[in-house]
């Protein structure tokens, strides 16, 4: 079966391919160490273990939280990039396009914030950014939220040019999805699982990205014409709507990694199935209607939003337990599973999604929320599931690319130390921020308590380990990319080429 | 038994029962099966994913129904007919609660909104944790209903981002013992 062949020729690397791919990874990961770094100052600042003004913190807050986002919507899309173009046509131009509006808007965020002052974080939570408060103006907030026009108008090309090769080949979206097997016929047994989940990100994040855009758009021109103020409860549902499904996104792009691999190292089939499809429509939908869950202490909006909130919070946990996590599970099962960095990382990434759905699901209720909201439990459970879940599943795709270019698959004693210290920092770190939210600590402060330091330093040690494994998978993947590549298949015997 | 603890220890053995299916399935992920092993672990592996289905599906509606039967935010829209009434008004970086004594027993209805930017209006009760809380979002006044059970000083923190002075922007009120109590 072709789908167990290590590496396909279809998704062999080549000439502007190869350098495109490059680019994205090699400055996905180095961005990644930076936003790292930047995180461990706060946490060591939170901690008093090093001396942070207010004012660099929630400057550096603002860049850690959209640079981390931003990045990690980069290496995911280098992921869905990667697989998709082995069953569909996609435009080069349209990927290289999306790198260069990142990059000219990651300039203006850094411009922003650096050199303009502008602290209004990641949210841009209107009117904030129009209430600097003589720490930034305006205008530096105007040229933050212009560079996140230009990153979205880069992803919105991908995933047009990508959504136009879908429909080329499969007719339309729907059918891509595989809405036409949900209830009755014969599954096309080829038919691709990234294709499904592409479509699905597709779908998604189109609708959160124009979201964004027009909350973008109307935050500018308040900006410039204050005269034209806006409803603040619009303009915050509009940002967590396009907020969250970025985010969202970037999993269910990485998962593409997952699913694509994981038979390859574990020899064994990993198909399509009725639940699969039923999973992924479901989730398109969940992860449409699931962002009132960031509302819940808004009591002006509707009642039923805020219930449906909670009960699609509830539900997106079905798809992710019982389909993704347990059809992984159940496919490593004794299948022989060869134990290299690319099959360690996929496992430790579903470990870390379905995990860190737990207390993300619990903070999606009602009346959880109301002594949980905005407190460290939130970035607990969020840097879960994407510090042990999206990264894993990103660096997996990345681990096996090098594994080709070397000539055998990347499992090296240096590797199999990077993973183990990166894994119980990710856990030190991310079990404090639960931790604290559970003793009442709240997010987002430059200065803390007496009595909520000691949290702190926990969550610093563990960012320490996870700086340092991360810095470790940093140089490793950027030698390893630039390596020339090797011939033929790395040699690991019968389970990388079973079927 | 303290909501956050409970939760906590919910999501602790939540994530745990996750880490051990993982833990079993990785010991068992390099050792191969034959062709009868495979097939028996497989239909295995579906009685199991039924149970898994429905345990979610009775803790799906269970956790609704204890959350919500009793909806845990005020009506928003009605007149609520509660004798005591605090007026909150966030604004960088400071709060003005009028009146800033209550007493604990009764319930309190907290009107709270904002002159400029969202805030978060968290109530601290004297052992450190949260006792409820709403946004302070300007254009909106929320009602925060919360009775207080023990009397002491209550600290308000910002739980909203707001600006340089967020972390410092606290204040106080009082909570006085019940009638008769």
């Amino acid at each position: 079966m072709a789908a167990l062949t290590m590496y396909p020729e279809n998704e062999r690397l080549a000439g502007g391919n190869r350098a495109a791919f490059n680019l994205y990874v090699i400055s996905a990961v180095a961005l990644f160490v930076l936003m790292m770094l930047l995180g461990l100052i706060m946490r060591m600042g939170q901690a008093t273990w090093l001396a942070v003004q207010p004012d660099l913190f929630y400057r550096i807050l603002s860049m850690h939280g959209a640079g981390m986002v931003g990045t990690a919507g980069l290496a995911t899309t280098a992921v869905m990039w990667f697989f998709l173009r082995a069953h569909v046509r996609l435009h080069l131009w349209a990927f290289v396009t999306n790198y260069v509006m990142f990059l000219l808007g990651a300039a203006c965020l850094i411009y922003a914030i650096f050199v303009d002052g502008y602290g209004a974080l990641w949210t841009f939570l209107y009117p904030l950014p129009v209430h600097g408060m003589g720490l930034w103006s305006p205008d530096a907030a105007a040229v933050f939220m212009l560079g996140y026009l230009l990153i979205g108008v880069g992803m919105l090309v991908f995933y047009l040019d990508a959504a136009a090769a879908i429909i080329k080949v499969y007719g339309n979206l729907g059918r891509a999805l595989g809405l036409q097997w949900l209830f009755r016929g014969t599954i096309d047994p080829d038919h691709p699982k990234t294709v499904v989940a592409s479509t699905m990100v597709i779908i998604s994040n189109v609708l959160g990205i124009l979201a964004g855009a027009v909350v973008l758009v109307m935050s500018l021109v308040n900006a410039f014409y204050p005269e034209m103020a806006l409803d603040a409860l619009l303009a915050k549902t509009l940002i967590y709507w396009f907020g969250h499904m970025y985010i969202n996104a970037t999993i269910y792009m990485g998962v593409i990694a997952v699913y694509a691999l994981l038979p390859r190292y574990s020899g064994r089939p990993y198909p399509i199935s009725r639940a699969f499809l039923w999973s992924w429509a479901v989730s398109t939908v969940f992860v449409t209607l699931v962002f009132p869950h960031h509302l819940l202490m808004d009591y002006a909006l509707p009642r039923w939003f805020a219930v449906m909130g909670q009960l699609v919070s509830y539900g997106a946990g079905f798809p992710v337990f019982l389909v993704t996590m347990y059809g992984a599970l159940t496919n490593i099962y004794r299948a022989n599973l060869r134990w290299t960095m690319p099959s360690r990382l996929m496992v430790l990434s579903l470990f870390g999604w379905a995990a860190g759905i737990v207390p993300a699901i619990l903070d999606g209720t009602i009346r959880v929320n109301l002594v949980m909201h905005n407190t460290q439990w939130v970035p607990g459970h969020f840097h879960f599931y994407l510090l042990l879940g999206v990264l894993p599943m990103a660096l997996a795709l990345m681990f096996h690319v090098i594994g080709q270019r070397a000539g055998a698959l990347p499992n090296s004693a240096a590797d199999r130390l990077g993973l183990p210290v990166y894994l119980i920092g990710g856990l030190i770190f991310t079990l404090a921020f639960l931790d604290a939210g559970h003793l009442s600590v709240a997010r987002r402060m430059a200065t803390h308590l007496p009595e909520w330091t000691g949290t702190d330093k926990v969550g610093s040690i563990g960012a320490m380990l996870v700086v340092l494994g991360m810095l470790y998978f940093a140089v490793r993947i950027t030698v390893g990319l630039l390596r020339a590549p090797a011939r033929g298949e790395p040699d690991e015997g019968p389970a990388n080429t079973a079927g | 038994m303290i909501l956050q603890n409970l939760v906590w220890t919910i999501a602790l053995a939540g994530m745990s029962l996750v880490a051990l299916g993982f833990i079993h399935v990785i010991r068992q992920a390099g050792k191969p099966a034959d062709d009868v092993a495979t097939r028996k672990a497989a239909h295995t592996s579906n009685v199991l994913r039924r149970w898994l289905f429905g345990a979610m599906l009775v803790i799906f509606v269970g956790a609704t129904w204890a959350t919500l039967h009793r909806f845990p935010i005020a009506s928003q829209h009605a007149a609520l007919d509660i004798q005591q009434v605090v007026d909150v008004t966030g604004q960088q970086w400071s709060w003005q609660i009028t009146p800033n004594t209550v007493r604990a027993g009764s319930p309190v209805e907290f009107r709270v909104t904002s002159k400029d930017v969202n805030h978060g209006f968290a109530i601290y009760a004297p052992d450190g944790r949260i006792a409820a809380q709403t946004q302070a979002m300007p254009g909106f006044t929320n009602k925060l209903v919360h009775t207080f059970t023990q009397p002491g000083t209550y600290r308000v923190m910002c739980l909203e981002y707001c600006g340089l002075g967020h972390a410092p922007m606290v204040s106080e009120f009082t909570v006085v013992a019940a009638r008769g109590g």
